[in-house]
């Protein structure tokens, strides 16, 4: 028996790749549209990444230098596999950091280093239409963003300001691209909404199970959706990150002990480890040597 | 004690060779063959091609083999090398009139010209345990009469020289190339040809459930199975340079026709219709339950109304593939603790506003009451 092991630079065949990039241009030349594609099936499943890593596998060279986060951080399991996958079979050098980085793959998380001109940001999307959970049908969301009738959403935030005092999204929060589409800037925390607006960077989105690619260019208005007087707001924390003291980040909680003891330490691990070796040090910072 | 998550690099490649260890379990037990997967667990095998959309016995074996027996992991690892070949072009229709049979039933007619063939079915079979196949058994020898030649009538052909059955049907896009789901987004209303793509690769558990729920009421449609046959057909393509059709293999399916009931409508007078499965190998579960979904995706086209799960066509199809299903429902292993995060800083603040707000409310009630 006789079995091709031989796979194409960056895993996907040439006219894959070509059909992935002719719907990657028309996504940059209509901002917040979803593109239609026809997704292929990738060696890792869907819902881990195969829209992110179809559009890094399409775009990606020899030169390119890729960074890929999950949750912020570069060594989550999903990122480890994703970034030796890419080593492997596109055998591009591969960095954790932000700024060394060319193309940086991401699940949940916008770096907090700004990301400059020239560099591409690819999100991995698990549900790419904003108006899925206020309507279920493909059919009549497609109808709903030709027509711009996104009353439907307003209509959510109101109601949850009418319940809970203020608006209850936290992550996925929905944005307008461009004064046009609404657009789900995939489930990022809120906190990471600002980040996309105007961002020198370009950036892409990719659902690989549903089939739909679209795209933030360089220098592109996003506005996150609130009302004149509820406007939107990011997340705060307390305290500063307990290892590096950074504030204005977003952080995680990791408990101490089973006595409820906590600390918040930064998501971004790269931003973490860059203010360590800084010389920044946050109240626990001590703790991790200690142990 | 604050311990970082760190080493997932490690974590995976040791979770791997572990993995490699169990698949292979005890070393004193001989390693199983792909041989023998292919000829003892056939019908496990055909699955695999069929949900894996990849007609290749030996790659569906091996897929077997390294995913430890879990069909949805094989199917799984089947497409996933699929997916990297490239696409020469389309086969000719197979013709499944001039099919090798090995089996064809009907059960809306006693006798039919061709016969009944039984085949190799568990149809009939008592479900006691065999004791003796725990042993190595000798088998007998099948059976076998010399194959008929040539065209074997289909029973719609029967129904349709007294126009009691409607057409065959057009292809849904008017043109020659048919539609392909893996080349083309998918968009709803999906084409004819498109959907039964979808059905024909669709995970066999849920179509089951669907062909059942339309059985029992959900959508009924007084399903008779016209014709079951499965066996090889020739696969030809088409040579532009040579302006022939060149043979380049077999193939083994399963086709089932359903003849369904049909009122008629203004247009139409009334008549049998039809519901249609075609699937890789030898796989009847399937290929029964894919046209009774068929026929029942088909509500919209024949004018019925659509009240039931099984006729909701972005609902059946945007669902039915294992491959996606399986991926999805299982990324809710991957972490979430950013978005957890955001969910748990909310939820702390809506405790709060809802304990100041019983707080004002009940010292309210104390003033009001004093």
């Amino acid at each position: 028996m006789n079995i091709q092991a031989d796979y194409n630079f960056a895993y996907l065949d040439e006219q894959t790749k070509r059909m992935i990039r002719r719907a990657i241009l028309k996504a940059i030349a209509i901002p917040g549209y979803q593109v239609p594609f026809s997704s292929r099936e990738m060696p890792m499943p869907y819902g881990w990444g195969t829209g992110g890593v179809q559009v890094t596998a399409s775009i990606i060279g020899p030169d390119d230098v890729l960074k890929v986060i999950d949750q912020g951080a570069d060594d989550t399991t999903n990122a480890v596999s994703i970034r030796a996958f890419f080593a492997k079979v596109a055998r591009v050098k591969t960095t954790t950091h932000t700024s060394e980085a060319t193309i940086i793959q991401t699940r949940h998380r916008i770096p907090e280093e700004q990301l400059r001109d020239g560099q591409i940001l690819v999100y991995q999307v698990p549900i790419p239409e904003p108006l899925r959970f206020l309507e279920p049908r493909e059919t009549e969301t497609r109808k709903m963003h030709a027509l711009e009738e996104y009353g439907l959403m307003h209509v959510k935030l109101y109601e949850d300001i009418a319940t809970h005092g203020h608006i209850a999204t936290t992550y996925a929060y929905p944005v307008k691209v461009e004064g046009r589409y609404v657009m789900d800037p995939s489930p990022t925390p809120k906190f990471d909404n600002p980040k996309m607006h105007m961002s020198e960077a370009l950036q892409l989105f990719g659902a690989g199970r549903e089939k739909r690619i679209y795209a933030i260019p360089p220098y592109t208005n996003v506005v996150s959706l609130d009302f004149d007087d509820h406007p939107f707001e990011v997340q705060k924390f307390d305290k500063p990150c307990a290892i590096c003291a950074a504030e204005g980040v977003y952080l995680d909680e990791v408990i101490l002990d089973d006595q409820g003891s906590r600390m918040f330490v930064c998501s971004d691990t790269d931003n973490c480890e860059s203010r360590q070796a800084a010389g920044h040090r946050g109240e626990l910072s001590g703790m991790e040597a200690a142990q | 004690m604050y311990v970082a998550v760190k080493g997932g690099e490690t974590a995976i490649n040791n979770a791997h060779k572990l993995l490699a260890d169990r698949r292979r379990g005890d070393r004193d037990i001989d390693a199983l063959s792909l041989a023998q997967i292919k000829e003892q667990l056939a019908l496990a095998v055909d699955r695999v091609m069929a949900e894996g959309s990849l007609y290749d016995r030996d790659l569906a074996a091996l897929s077997i083999k390294q995913s430890r027996g879990d069909m949805i992991e094989a199917i799984f690892l089947l497409r996933a090398y699929r997916t990297t070949l490239p696409r020469f072009g389309y086969s000719q229709p197979i013709n499944t009139g001039e099919m090798k049979i090995e089996r064809r039933i009907s059960a809306t007619y006693k006798d039919l010209p061709g016969g009944q063939m039984l085949g190799p079915t568990f149809d009939y079979t008592h479900r006691l345990l065999d004791p003796d196949l725990a042993q190595d058994e000798a088998t007998d020898e099948p059976v076998t009469r010399k194959p008929d030649v040539g065209r074997t009538q289909r029973v719609s052909e029967i129904l349709a020289n007294e126009g009691l059955i409607e057409d065959d049907g057009k292809n849904g896009h008017g043109a020659e190339e048919p539609g392909d789901i893996t080349r083309t987004p998918t968009e709803f209303p999906m084409s004819r040809d498109e959907r039964l793509q979808s059905l024909s690769r669709g995970d066999e558990g849920f179509l089951l459930s669907l062909a059942y729920s339309t059985q029992r009421g959900y959508a009924r449609s007084h399903p008779f199975v016209g014709e079951i046959r499965i066996g090889e057909v020739d696969v030809e393509i088409e040579v532009p340079e040579l302006g022939v059709s060149v043979l380049i293999g077999r193939v083994q399916v399963t086709e089932c026709q359903m003849v369904n009931q049909f009122q008629g409508s203004a247009k139409v007078p009334p008549q049998f219709t039809r519901g249609y499965g075609l699937v890789f190998g030898q796989l009847e579960r399937k290929a029964m339950a894919m046209s009774l979904c068929d026929r029942a995706l088909r509500a919209r086209e024949l004018g019925e109304d659509i009240v039931a799960p099984a006729q909701d066509e972005e609902f059946v199809i945007a669902h039915s593939d294992n491959v996606q299903a399986t991926g999805f429902v299982e990324h809710l292993k991957l972490p979430h603790y950013v978005d957890f995060q955001a969910e748990l800083g909310i939820v702390r603040q809506m405790r709060r506003e809802y304990a100041e707000t019983n707080d004002a409310v009940s010292s309210m009630i104390k003033e009001a009451a004093e």
